[in-house]
């Protein structure tokens, strides 16, 4: 603009226009290799035990074939058979520790993955209500006041650290029980899945045609009357979707379960004590000094990166369908 | 229209408001209250609206309470004091000190920084402006997905690919040259965890955050901008250099700043990635500590009250700093939001 030098000025345009693509190539290429690594690295971990096994220690003897054989009892000497012996097919010495160590992986993540789908659903649950109504007032009731407060909040909540979601749920909850506990894992997921429902669900709603509302109040529909039946049900694959997505967070979400839910090493049924997550697994594997873990690691983040990757193209398909609706 | 408003004004009570256009008839927002149903539908939608506010100042109040007793025993030196050490001995006496922590917590944010906003800020403008119509929609998902990657697994990949290789490749050869006269880059390079590390996988992270938001803003930009700069003559690169980048530049200010709040209040990867060591190295290759992963580490197993009550004003003052730039933040693309509405009506 400045010099009408045409050459330089296109030269200029031509360079940052490259310029602008190349930086969208160095950036986009390590974030390919991730993927990419975690596919093929955590694909060649995954085997059918990985999600049929619990948790099974590292070590290299033979997997057990038979029941082990029955060693008698004799009550007037109970300690006779209790002879540490080292296990079997290992001798005990340095050489076998080094093959413990350099053994394969033995288990799975089964434990990891109900655990990871019980906390998030139940953390779901709490988030929903919470989230969806909040989003119908956000969008029904949006010119009022209190909605610029709510809507704030949100991202209030939405922007700050998940280590602060666990942090509380701790204090409040896990320091009062007494018991760390995988329901107050839930809780810290529902404060951070929360923002993600309301604000999709607000914007759904506000898509859905304001004609769509008009013509229902024609016909004498009170407000609930018409967002339950018509602004609802129209808005729905798009809610769905923010549900899908705020699950795949909280499935995905490490620091707040380290404050809250603790780990486990088996399948728990009770919520109301510690209980695995896959995240979790994930990191307690890649700090683990076993190499067989380590590749554990790869398998559980696969799983997880699966996880992701199938809830956003899930999401893709249903906001294409439901007529280009995303933003 | 004018018909409608008037009967409906006569109905109910409302004068002034329905004067302009851009508010919903009053009738559609649903205050009246003649409709039964409607009041608990509203009571119960404010309700559980509330709840969400409520949370909000669940946090901050106990974050607040909780802290009271560290933040009343050191102030300040919480932040600014240099030894954190919770386990009392002969030599130590317990003192909470967070500024490695703090100190971490900055360098590490400022690498990821410098190294994304530039990054994130050309992609959002590839994306929003330059890029074919066939690449847009494959590039956006992907940006969209790398947002999504949970935190846990940058930090596998940090750990057992980004970490070997940035040591072997980039650390040692600079640390041997360089780290001789320069003591932020000063070796031993041992396990190659440390604050680089750690920015640069942080740098990963908030770069889809930047990028889609920085989109998103160049979207707003009403076309009547870009047409009038093309119109007397102007390349593309003038084009979003002079109309489309002034447009928006608030939103993109405020992309970045949500960014810097991802990346300060990260854990998991920072944890991973970090080293987590209270020493305070000039080394920039040396393990360090953060703010977030400070609290991951040590709050499940605290010794005594004060310790757990320290940690939680470390958490207490993440939770400001990400609640003051997110504030920011949001006020400034919400101006660019207000600003680009106003231009198109």
């Amino acid at each position: 603009m400045r010099t009408f030098n045409y050459r330089r000025r296109k030269l200029v345009d031509q360079l940052m226009r490259g310029l602008s693509a190349l930086a969208t190539g160095c950036a986009v290429i390590p974030l390919i290799a991730i993927i990419g690594y975690v596919l093929t690295i955590g694909s060649g971990a995954i085997s059918w035990s990985f999600f049929t096994d619990i948790y099974q220690p590292p070590s290299n003897a033979p997997e057990p074939t038979a029941e082990a054989p029955e060693v008698a009892y004799d009550p007037n000497d109970p300690f006779a058979n209790l002879t540490v012996e080292p296990e079997a097919g290992t001798t005990g010495s340095t050489e076998d520790v080094t093959n413990v160590y350099n053994a394969a992986p033995r288990g799975g993540v089964l434990h990891g993955i109900l655990g990871t789908l019980t906390i998030a659903g139940i953390g779901l649950l709490f988030a929903l209500p919470i989230g969806i109504f909040a989003g119908i007032y956000l969008s029904e009731f949006r010119n009022e006041r209190f909605a610029t407060v709510v809507r704030f909040c949100c991202d209030v909540l939405s922007g700050s650290p998940s280590i602060v979601a666990g942090v509380t749920i701790y204090v409040l909850v896990v320091l009062q029980t007494q018991q760390f506990s995988a329901v107050a894992g839930s809780m810290a997921l529902a404060i951070l899945m929360i923002p993600i429902v309301t604000r999709t669900t607000e914007e759904m709603l506000k898509l859905v045609p304001e004609t769509m509302r008009e013509a229902a109040r024609g016909l004498g529909a009170p407000t609930w009357y018409s967002t339950f039946t018509v602004v609802l049900p129209a808005a729905l694959p798009g809610i769905v979707t923010g549900v899908m997505l705020a699950f795949a967070r909280g499935a995905g979400e490490t620091a707040p379960l380290i404050l809250t839910v603790l780990g486990s090493n088996i399948i728990t049924t009770d919520i109301f004590k510690p209980m695995a997550a896959l995240p979790l697994l994930t990191y307690r594997y890649t700090e683990s000094p076993y190499p067989g873990e380590n590749t554990q690691a790869w398998g559980a983040a696969f799983v997880l990166m699966m996880l992701v990757l199938l809830m956003n193209i899930l999401v893709r398909i249903a906001t294409r369908k439901s007529g280009g609706n995303s933003r | 229209m004018a018909v409608r408003i008037s009967i409906r004004t006569a109905d109910y009570d409302v004068e002034g408001q329905m004067a302009q256009q851009s508010t919903p008839p009053q009738w559609s927002t649903g205050k009246s209250p003649l409709r039964h149903g409607d009041v608990p539908f509203r009571a119960g939608t404010v309700a559980l609206a509330s709840a969400v506010v409520l949370l909000v100042f669940a946090v901050a109040w106990m974050l607040y309470t909780s802290s009271q007793e560290a933040r009343t025993a050191f102030g300040w030196d919480l932040l600014f004091g240099s030894t954190w050490n919770p386990v009392e001995t002969e030599l130590n006496p317990v003192s909470f000190g967070g500024w490695p922590a703090v100190r971490g917590t900055l360098l590490s944010a400022l690498i990821a920084l410098i190294i994304a906003a530039p990054l994130a800020v050309a992609i959002g403008i590839y994306l929003a402006e330059l890029c074919p119509l066939a690449l847009r929609t494959p590039l956006s998902f992907l940006v969209e997905l790398l947002a999504a990657v949970p935190s846990v697994i940058y930090g596998v990949w940090g750990v057992f690919v980004f970490v070997p290789f940035f040591s072997s490749t980039v650390a040692e050869p600079l640390s041997a040259t360089v780290g001789a006269i320069v003591p932020w880059f000063a070796g031993p390079i041992a396990t190659g965890r440390g604050l680089i590390v750690t920015g640069i996988i942080l740098a990963l992270m908030i770069l889809p955050t930047i990028a889609s938001l920085t989109r998103d803003v160049l979207r707003l930009v009403p076309n009547t901008q870009r047409e009038a700069m093309l119109a007397i003559g102007a390349t593309r690169w003038e084009t979003i250099w002079l109309a489309v980048i002034p447009y928006s530049r608030a939103g993109i200010i405020g992309a970045i700043m949500l960014g810097l709040g991802r990346a300060l209040g990260e854990t998991m990867a920072a944890t991973m990635l970090v080293g987590n060591t209270q020493r305070i190295s000039e080394s920039l290759f040396a393990p360090a500590t953060t703010a977030a992963s400070l609290v991951a580490n040590e709050l499940t197993n605290s010794v005594g009250s004060l310790h757990e009550s320290a940690l939680i004003s470390v958490a207490f003052a993440l939770f400001g700093i990400t609640l003051f730039l997110n504030f920011g933040a949001r006020l400034l693309i919400w101006f660019v939001e207000r600003s680009s509405r106003g231009g198109r009506s």
